[in-house]
């Protein structure tokens, strides 16, 4: 088996081994086009690279966690990252490195290359996702080259490409990944052209670019656009962009924006001629394919190159219905996502604060009952617009801590994927404050034996005012946790459940969330600076900075959007204890409180049931450890009001309403899965045991069942094991 | 060993059934371990590997399972090694070896180079067995009992 393919060696019927970007080029270059030169790594070599030291069987141990369609975006961001790093650690089999340099060598010698995939199957849905696979360019150095080939074989397992497994019929003992090694050309100005307009088959478009192609491709800068006549030869329109700002370039590592110099900015990266040029070239590609052709080219000394052509049909969004498709196609670049972090910090957590205090100022017990009526429906639709925002910029940036993760284990190469974590904790959670607040109460209770009496007994006005004073400062700062504490109903700031909180806390010291970055985050963090080349190192610390407000908005954000939910919640409550009450306008009231949210019936138990119990759960290991304890399981608000010191927490999803109860937690088990999400956060926060993405942990364990957490493998075992 | 029988003259070359015997061992990746606890009965599949001199078999396992649970009462055990594959043919043709001994749990510069021969069987297995609640097992085997075309038997012993 052949590692490297010319491209005269490569014929039409060749996909299912060198893939259809080079089956594509090497046509073209056969017609005569001019493409950049190119070697194929056909799918053998692939083959070889993971039949080798039984990578095939981890990738395949990996995907047998869960099944993928029962994953959320996280999940399978974080299954893709996992087989990303066995790939980028997984060593080549003796001689074919050595075999691969010097094929490389003898063509390229040290010249830049663009290093692309060039997937075997193409047609499936799905399959012409936006970054499906992954394409790297101005690549230069062999070792540097050997790691994007491993990444490109990587992306066969790309996020995007487990979420549609099925449909192309990804099989971790079948599939595999062709690479395409291509001739730099680092043209002065870049594009696409449809060669017909989908929308309206008269006409082609043309869009270009000053730079390298790959920023007009990712939609990093808004390039100028033609519209052309095909049957004329005509330019009908030219639209250029709101501003040329910039231009992507390469570099010695790799390619780096630039701001565009003023003598360009003011032009098109293209005349009218050329503008024709681009689309009559398009326009044989299409004849010599037989269908509308989507290309991508650039302009190099003064000739135009073609980079890739494939049907007009190819270039579609996710598929449609799968909101995860959504998640991962939002994959931000480093420039997006500072834009992102600038608008959260500095407009939407301000705003959000200022609402929920805005709220809070409402007297509600003063409103007629028409007015609170009006007031509910106000705040549902605060409420709402929240939520709208939490999904569409919180949640984004949360690509923030996943860019870095990216970074950080292609520089580094660790063993455990998510070493990276180490470097975002630093403390400042708004939950971990909260926690910290809670924590010195619970610390008065401990010294003093005459306040755990009055917390029994549920009241410490009379017999410890001072400490009553406290509590009440803690509650006008932290006013929600009672409302978290005590579920919905006892939104209204009753004090019972928080002095069983304290009471619970009090009994054993708490360990305390590991604030300080300890000597090992400042090496890693020295680490990770020191892998890059003096000249990047100022954009690494950025990315790094980025990543930890990303890390800390994970959290924090379920506190901003909580405390609004709060507010709704509590002017519910009020509505519906003056219909209880015999309400005047009790049908205003009804209406408004229509849309409330009930809390579900409590999931019946599937645990024994017909015969049957799980022993071991499996799920993702999120947070390192190793504990046992009696279960917990949350189900309905009280659940998290009977919580004891010692209890491993089970539930659904760790929310706002649940962060304070982690430091009494032995372990945490959620159903919810991800290595990222906010449970996961606190628990390494914590340094707690943790599990996620345990399926249906809530129905199968018991409050009660002895488990064993194991949060180095992701395994939870119930039951003492009797035999 | 005292107490045991002494062995058989053997009935064809001990070189043979050695060779049999190491090649079954280095074939199969996965054994029947069985345990006990109080006189009740515990078996599991394991992936194994054997030491060059067949006396040792090693496997993991997560540390909170009934089988190391067992392991800690009672540390004898009984693994079968056997190359059938359900098929009718097998009651004639399959062979099987059960290797009888006792395991112990493997700490230090042991359970590295254990955990080294696991994984060069097993490399799949690589972060499962090095995970810090995965414990290493040693199993020293006193006999096995080689089972050919169907109910012909011999003990290997391998008692220094």
């Amino acid at each position: 088996m052949s590692l490297v393919l010319e491209p005269q060696a490569i014929g039409p019927g060749d996909r299912p081994v060198a893939g259809g970007k080079a089956v594509r080029l090497a046509r073209m270059l056969r017609a005569g086009f001019r493409v950049p030169g190119f070697l194929c790594l056909p799918a053998g070599a692939y083959r070889r690279f993971v039949a080798a030291g039984g990578l095939a069987e981890r990738i395949r141990l990996e995907l047998s966690r869960k099944d993928a369609a029962a994953m959320r975006w996280e999940e399978l961001w974080d299954c893709a990252t996992r087989i990303r790093s066995l790939f980028l650690r997984h060593p080549f089999p003796p001689g074919m490195d050595g075999a691969l340099r010097e094929a490389l060598a003898r063509r390229f010698g040290d010249g830049p290359v663009a290093v692309r995939s060039s997937a075997l199957e193409e047609d499936a849905p799905g399959a012409s996702f936006a970054g499906l696979h992954a394409s790297f360019v101005a690549v230069s150095g062999a070792e540097a080259v050997l790691e994007r080939i491993r990444l490109v074989w990587a992306s066969l397992w790309s996020d995007a490409a487990l979420l549609y497994r099925r449909e192309l019929g990804l099989d971790p003992g079948q599939s595999a990944m062709a690479v395409v090694v291509q001739e730099m050309v680092a043209g002065e100005a870049s594009g696409i052209c449809f060669s017909q307009d989908p929308g309206v088959p008269s006409q082609a478009v043309v869009e270009a670019a000053w730079g390298l192609n790959q920023a007009v491709v990712d939609g990093e800068v808004e390039p100028d656009r033609w519209i052309v006549d095909r049957e004329h030869r005509r330019i009908l329109e030219h639209r250029p962009p709101a501003r040329r700002g910039r231009r992507l370039i390469p570099t010695p590592g790799g390619v780096r924006f630039e701001a565009l110099p003023a003598a360009l900015s003011g032009r098109p990266p293209l005349s009218p001629e050329e503008a024709l040029a681009v689309a009559d070239l398009a326009r044989r590609a299409e004849e010599h394919c037989g269908e509308p052709q989507d290309i991508e080219w650039t302009r190099s000394g003064g000739e135009f190159v073609l980079l890739q052509s494939r049907p007009t049909t190819a270039r579609r969004g996710g598929a449609g219905g799968d909101s995860r498709a959504w998640y991962l196609g939002l994959r931000r670049s480093f420039e997006n996502l500072k834009r992102l972090r600038a608008g959260i910090e500095g407009q939407r957590i301000p705003e959000a604060e200022r609402t929920a205090a805005a709220l809070a100022a409402v007297d509600l017990a003063r409103l007629a009952d028409a007015e609170l009526a009006l007031e509910i429906e106000r705040r549902r639709a605060i409420h709402r617009r929240w939520q709208e925002i939490y999904t569409a910029e919180f949640i984004p940036f949360a690509h923030g801590m996943r860019l870095f993760g990216e970074v950080y284990n292609e520089r580094l190469k660790p063993e455990d994927p998510y070493e990276f974590t180490a470097l975002l904790r630093r403390g400042g959670l708004l939950s971990l404050e909260r926690n910290r607040a809670l924590e010195h109460l619970a610390a008065l209770v401990r010294e003093r034996p005459e306040l755990a009496a009055c917390l029994a007994a549920g009241d410490c006005a009379a017999a410890a005012p001072d400490f009553q004073k406290e509590l009440e400062s803690f509650l006008l700062r932290f006013g929600d946790v009672t409302c978290e504490l005590g579920g919905r109903a006892l939104c209204a700031g009753a004090l019972r459940p928080l002095l069983h909180l304290l009471h619970e806390m009090a009994r054993r010291p708490s360990p305390g969330p590991r604030d300080a970055p300890g000597p090992d985050a400042e090496r890693l963090e020295e680490a990770y600076l020191a892998s890059f080349p003096e000249e990047r190192r100022q954009e690494a610390a950025e990315l790094l900075d980025l990543a930890r407000a990303s890390w800390r908005l994970r959290d924090d954000d379920n506190l901003h959007v909580g405390r609004i939910e709060a507010r709704l919640r509590e002017a519910e409550a009020e509505g519906r204890r003056r219909l209880a009450a015999g309400a005047a306008e009790e049908a205003a009231l009804r209406g408004a409180l229509a849309a409330a949210e009930e809390p579900g019936p409590a999931p019946a138990a599937g645990n024994g049931e017909g015969g049957l119990r799980p022993r071991q759960l499996r799920g993702q290991p999120a947070g390192p450890g190793f504990a046992r304890g009696p279960a917990r399981v949350i189900r309905a608000a009280g659940d998290l009001e009977r919580f004891r010191a010692g209890e491993v927490l089970v539930c659904d999803a760790i929310d706002p309403r649940m962060t304070h109860v982690v430091p009494l937690a032995a372990a945490i088990v959620e159903r919810r899965g991800g290595m990222l999400i906010h449970g996961a956060i606190i628990a390494r926060e914590y340094g707690i045991p943790c599990v996620t993405g345990v399926p249906e942990a809530v129905r199968l364990i018991r409050t009660g069942d002895l488990l064993a957490v194991d949060g180095y493998l992701g395994i939870v075992t119930v039951g003492e094991g009797e035999l | 060993m005292s107490g045991s029988p002494a062995p058989p003259p053997p009935a064809e070359g001990t070189e043979e059934v050695r060779g049999l015997l190491a090649r079954l061992l280095a074939a199969e990746r996965f054994a029947v371990l069985a345990t006990q606890r109080e006189g009740q009965p515990y078996a599991n599949l394991v992936a194994f590997a054997a030491s060059e001199d067949l006396s040792t078999l090693f496997f993991v396992t997560p540390r909170a399972t009934r089988k190391v649970e067992n392991l800690r009462r009672d540390p004898r055990v009984a693994l079968l090694v056997a190359d059938s594959r359900n098929r009718a043919a097998d009651i004639a043709a399959a062979a099987a070896a059960t290797g009888i001994g006792e395991a112990r749990e493997l700490a230090g510069a042991a359970r590295a180079e254990a955990l080294a021969r696991f994984l060069a069987r097993h490399p799949a297995l690589e972060e499962f067995a090095r995970a810090p609640t995965c414990a290493a097992f040693a199993v020293r085997i006193r006999r096995y009992l080689l089972v050919r075309r169907f109910q012909e038997v011999t003990e290997v012993f391998l008692d220094p």
